[in-house]
């Protein structure tokens, strides 16, 4: 069984739920944007959550089936197409032999996961099937998808036709878009001024926005508290001695464009942040448009850890529902 | 006679020539044929062009240079 990419789309990549525990040797975790929705398409095609899938953003692929095969499409709201036939989202649906998947314009969200039973069978890399582009690694070639590419796909029953993903567990940001964050250890470093307007003025997402960081423009610019600079740290006040920067941290060069570290993001450097966007939220950044209006919403870390778990049981109620 | 809409293929930055200091792809008035890029999208650090993906005579620009754009919306429309 293989799958032929007859269009790449944008930019379409094997993605899985990543590969923790080399971030302090450089490589991030990587693995896909929206892990619900990722884990939500390998249950419904009858997989096991950390298969690894196909994540595209903005523009879908084409993709040629050369056997049957159970397909469901999460995420963003993208309409899926088998022979010019539109199929549901969060539904799994059949594609035969000979068939082609192609894909509508983007309604809403950004990003689609697409699942195939038995998972694409590229070769684990560390321990993952998820692409990292630019350090080569993973996926198929370690690069995105191209033209003229054929995936192998695994093994698979093909029950489960018509399972779908209940309304009330299939999350999207808001608009404008919430972010939860908690104020982190160079909090101290901007104006008390600049705290509240961090908070307080309306972002957008900026073009510059893709797996390794999302950008933010359209708040003041942060001002800082007055320093000698430390040794090791640059002359620019947003310099700070470099730091391992966490998955999901805020940083803010020159005290402009703040940009949240996502998923294939470096693991340290010189640029101070503001905190770290929640665990339970970096789901919902993934889905986010440029353009996006955005808030930063300020929580305490028991806040976080409840939002943890509220995002727990939403998994647990998925997957009885798909059980 | 009927129009026909062109829509963006993805959300970004749009943009009319292929750098600021030529020619629009395509000026108000002139005919399309369906392989013609009319602008580019600029997003996550690249530019895509925006084919016309069909062919028309008279083409109205309904988006400005330089101006976001989201997914599905109508950049320019053609007459058939």
């Amino acid at each position: 069984m293989a799958i032929k990419v007859l269009h790449h789309g944008l930019a379409t990549t094997v993605q899985d739920l990543g590969r923790p525990g080399y971030f302090h040797l450089g490589i991030p975790v990587g693995g896909a944007m929206d892990r619900f929705a990722m884990r939500a398409a390998n249950l419904l095609v009858g997989n096991d959550e950390g298969a690894a899938g196909l994540e595209a953003v903005f523009i879908g692929p084409k993709l040629e089936f050369t056997e049957d095969a159970l397909v469901a499409v999460t995420g963003a709201d993208m309409p899926a197409k088998v022979d010019g036939v539109a199929q549901p989202g969060w539904t799994a649906f059949k594609v035969k032999a000979g068939q082609t998947l192609t894909f509508d314009f983007l309604k809403s969200g950004a990003r689609i996961l697409i699942a195939v039973s038995g998972g694409i069978d590229v070769p684990e890399a560390l321990g993952s099937r998820s692409t990292y582009p630019i350090g080569a690694l993973g996926g198929h070639k370690g690069r995105p998808l191209a033209a003229g590419d054929e995936l192998p796909v695994g093994k698979a029953s093909l029950s489960g036709e018509g399972r779908t993903v209940p309304e009330a567990l299939r999350r999207k940001p808001g608009l404008p878009a919430a972010l939860r964050v908690v104020p982190g250890l160079y909090w101290h470093r901007l104006t008390e001024a600049s705290q509240e307007n961090f908070f307080a003025d309306e972002w957008k997402v900026a073009n510059e926005a893709d797996r390794m960081g999302y950008r933010f423009k359209g708040g003041r610019k942060l001002d800082f508290v007055a320093r000698d600079q430390p040794f090791g740290a640059g002359s620019d006040p947003s310099n700070i001695v470099d730091s391992c920067y966490p998955y999901g941290s805020i940083q803010v060069p020159g005290g402009t464009e703040p940009i949240i570290l996502h998923r294939d993001a470096v693991s340290g450097g010189g640029y101070f942040m503001v905190g770290t966007i929640i665990s339970a939220d970096m789901d919902l950044i993934g889905q986010l448009q440029p353009h996006t209006p955005t808030r930063f919403v300020k929580v305490t870390m028991e806040e976080a850890l409840a939002a943890r778990k509220a995002r727990q049981a939403s998994l647990a109620q998925l997957r009885e529902a798909l059980a | 006679m009927s129009k026909i809409e062109i829509r963006s293929p993805l959300p970004g930055t749009f943009y009319r020539a292929s750098s600021p200091d030529v020619p629009p792809f395509k000026a108000d008035g002139d005919a399309v044929s369906s392989g013609d890029a009319i602008g580019l999208i600029e997003v996550m650090k690249t530019f895509q062009e925006v084919p016309a993906g069909v062919a028309g005579r008279n083409i109205t620009f309904l988006v400005d240079n330089e101006e976001p754009v989201m997914a599905g919306q109508v950049i320019a429309e053609v007459e058939a």
